[in-house]
């Protein structure tokens, strides 16, 4: 049965190649959109250099004071002290690190000026995350306790600092403001897009400017909390909202104008949504303004298909009215129509992906965003599939309706 | 085997309401070989259409082997099409993108028969009109006897009781004519039943019985 329609599709396809290449097209163009839209939507949310273990996870890097009302609020990272007392003690946890959320500085190359991303981390920073060391190591509880002018580089800072030859920059030299640091280490650097792992250098929180030791729970630096498995995360969170709930009111009050303590360990994708939204409800708002956009990128070309579909009904208007008379109930001709539907648009999928492979190999090397690896990957190619066949069905719904209710004996007089 | 009673065809358009049949009563006895014939535009076609249950009657009531089948859902009258029914048109109404072969699967795609019985099924079929070396060809490679011939396949390898034939000669010279109208009486002498639509009076001097039309009303 399948075979048959199959090759019924395949006919249809070769009947008309003006007619093919114009839905192949559009078919084709669409898929793509959403094929490079989905690899970015990965890339920005799914487990990548240098956070590959995103999906045992939990992100702490708001702290919102805000009354009962909400008429007045404040937000923005936690301090040092903060996530010590109450996000590094939580026994679920594998571990905890804590990180500054960014920092900027500038180092000066024979009198040009580098403008640098800094980061200053602890010790487990580099367990939680999984940075490739090209060269040397990073820094240890030593290094932190006696807050060492160390610093870890990625390898694009070292070419523009030292300029590449070969040799090992450890053990080498970095003014950074008018402090030495010594390279101990070089990492391979990471896309911007991963903001809370993404800078050119790292120090031990104790080096200078970290403000590690800023008073108050607001401060500038935020956590990243590792479960042994994804199973353990709501037992983290939970474990942490019981921290949360302990806290005394006095202590985020701000002299009577705060009566509310929202703080959260969420998952990156979770953390990244909370943003936008405060509510469940501001959350399905934004759900379905997502929903609606995707579905208007799919659906115009898809009524854009649907009508050319529909205007060709008549040419195959006998073929319906045999398959009837010889016994085809119209739920087999609106599955017929359906498949042949998806088998084209599956061919435009095809197109698609090799398309979207070469759009996103050209964002990787175009240096829009540095250390890009936007790739096709499981997710994204299932992903990929399931917007094909929701794509198909889109648009062969409403022509295969149509032809599986056309009268027998008018279909036979066409 | 098929039985009509007071069946009458009504097409309603907005200003115009036209009779296409009036009052038909016919009775076709299993194995009967029946022509039916009138001239262009008298409700021929429109009453074997309502027989094959290609179209619905305006009034009136139709049984197929005893059952009517008035009160039948969409689903239950494409089960017996499938079943108890086989068609053939004048102008063929081949898939010209399927191979002959798949053309006369066709009927079995919707029963619960594998690839492999239909594919036997069919080449029975073909080997009984003459055909069985044309299987890979398309319709657009045969001639209109040979065309015709995969059309009789089609409607014989569901096993069907009953054969509609709507003008089968039509498209044909005679000789070609005569040699289509030599396989359906080897069908119903086999045992098929058969209600034929044709305006040759040759042709229908050949078959049991002969019902004539003339302006949608039953003559003889």
């Amino acid at each position: 049965m399948l075979t048959n329609y199959i090759k019924i599709a395949w006919k249809v396809l070769l009947r008309h190649p003006f007619y093919t290449f114009i839905t192949l097209f559009g078919i084709t163009l669409t898929l793509t959109v959403l094929m490079v839209v989905t690899s970015f939507l990965d890339h920005l949310f799914g487990a990548h250099y240098p956070e590959e273990k995103r999906s045992r996870s939990l992100y702490i890097a708001t702290l919102i004071q805000t009354d009962s009302a909400n008429t007045t609020m404040s937000s923005g990272p936690a301090s040092f002290e903060f996530l010590k007392k109450y996000a590094k003690t939580l026994k679920t946890a594998e571990r905890v690190s804590v990180m500054n959320n960014f920092g900027f500085s500038n180092a000066y190359v024979n009198g040009k000026r580098i403008k640098l991303n800094t980061k200053y981390t602890d010790v487990e920073f580099w367990s939680v995350t999984d940075f490739e060391f090209l060269e040397g190591k990073p820094y240890d509880e030593t290094n932190i306790r006696n807050a060492d002018h160390v610093a870890v580089i990625t390898d694009a800072l070292r070419d523009q600092y030292f300029g590449f030859d070969g040799e090992s920059v450890v053990g080498k030299t970095i003014d950074i403001e008018n402090i030495n640091y010594r390279v101990i280490g070089v990492v391979k650097g990471s896309p911007p897009t991963r903001v809370y792992t993404y800078s050119d250098v790292y120090f031990p929180y104790t080096a200078p400017k970290s403000n590690y030791e800023e008073k108050g729970m607001r401060g500038r630096f935020v956590a990243i909390v590792l479960a042994k498995n994804p199973a353990d995360l709501p037992a983290i969170q939970a474990e942490f909202d019981s921290h949360i709930a302990r806290i005394p009111r006095s202590e985020y009050s701000d002299n009577n104008r705060f009566n509310v303590l929202i703080v959260k360990a969420d998952t990156y994708f979770d953390h990244f949504l909370s943003m936008f939204t405060r509510s469940d409800k501001d959350r399905i708002a934004l759900y379905a303004i997502v929903g609606l956009v995707l579905l208007m990128i799919m659906g115009l070309p898809a009524v854009n298909l649907v009508n050319v579909n529909v205007s060709r009904i008549l040419e195959r208007a006998s073929e319906i009215g045999v398959r009837k008379a010889f016994g085809a109930p119209a739920k087999a001709l609106l599955w017929q129509f359906i498949i042949e539907n998806i088998f084209i648009t599956f061919i435009g999928g095809a197109f698609a992906l090799i398309l979207t492979f070469a759009v996103i190999q050209f964002i990787n090397a175009s240096g829009w965003i540095a250390y890009a690896d936007l790739t096709i990957n499981l997710p994204v190619f299932l992903i990929s599939i399931l917007v094909c066949l929701v794509f198909g069905l889109l648009s062969g719904v409403l022509p295969a309706f149509r032809m599986s209710r056309l009268k027998i004996a008018e279909a036979l007089k066409v | 085997m098929i039985k009509l009673q007071n069946v009458e065809k009504v097409y309603r358009t907005s200003s115009i309401e036209t009779l296409a049949l009036n009052n038909i009563n016919i009775d076709v006895k299993k194995g009967e070989f029946v022509s039916i014939m009138g001239p262009s535009g008298c409700g021929k076609s429109t009453l074997l259409n309502i027989i094959g249950l290609l179209d619905a009657p305006s009034k009136g009531q139709i049984e197929i082997d005893g059952s009517p089948v008035e009160r039948y859902t969409d689903k239950h009258l494409a089960e017996l099409r499938n079943r108890k029914l086989g068609f053939i048109f004048q102008s063929f109404h081949l898939i010209n993108d399927l191979s002959v072969i798949d053309n006369v699967e066709i009927p079995l795609l919707y029963r619960n028969t594998s690839a492999k019985q239909r594919r036997e099924l069919a080449q029975e079929a073909l080997e009984k009109v003459g055909l069985s070396n044309r299987m890979k060809h398309f319709p657009k490679q045969l001639s209109g006897g040979q065309k015709q011939r995969v059309a009789i396949a089609r409607a014989i390898v569901g096993k069907p009781e009953i054969i509609l034939a709507d003008e089968p000669t039509g498209n044909l010279d005679s000789a070609m004519g005569n040699e289509i109208l030599g396989i359906l009486q080897k069908l119903n002498t086999d045992g098929a039943t058969i209600v034929m639509v044709t305006h040759d009076e040759a042709m229908a001097k050949k078959t049991d019985r002969l019902i004539r039309l003339f302006d949608g009303t039953q003559v003889s």
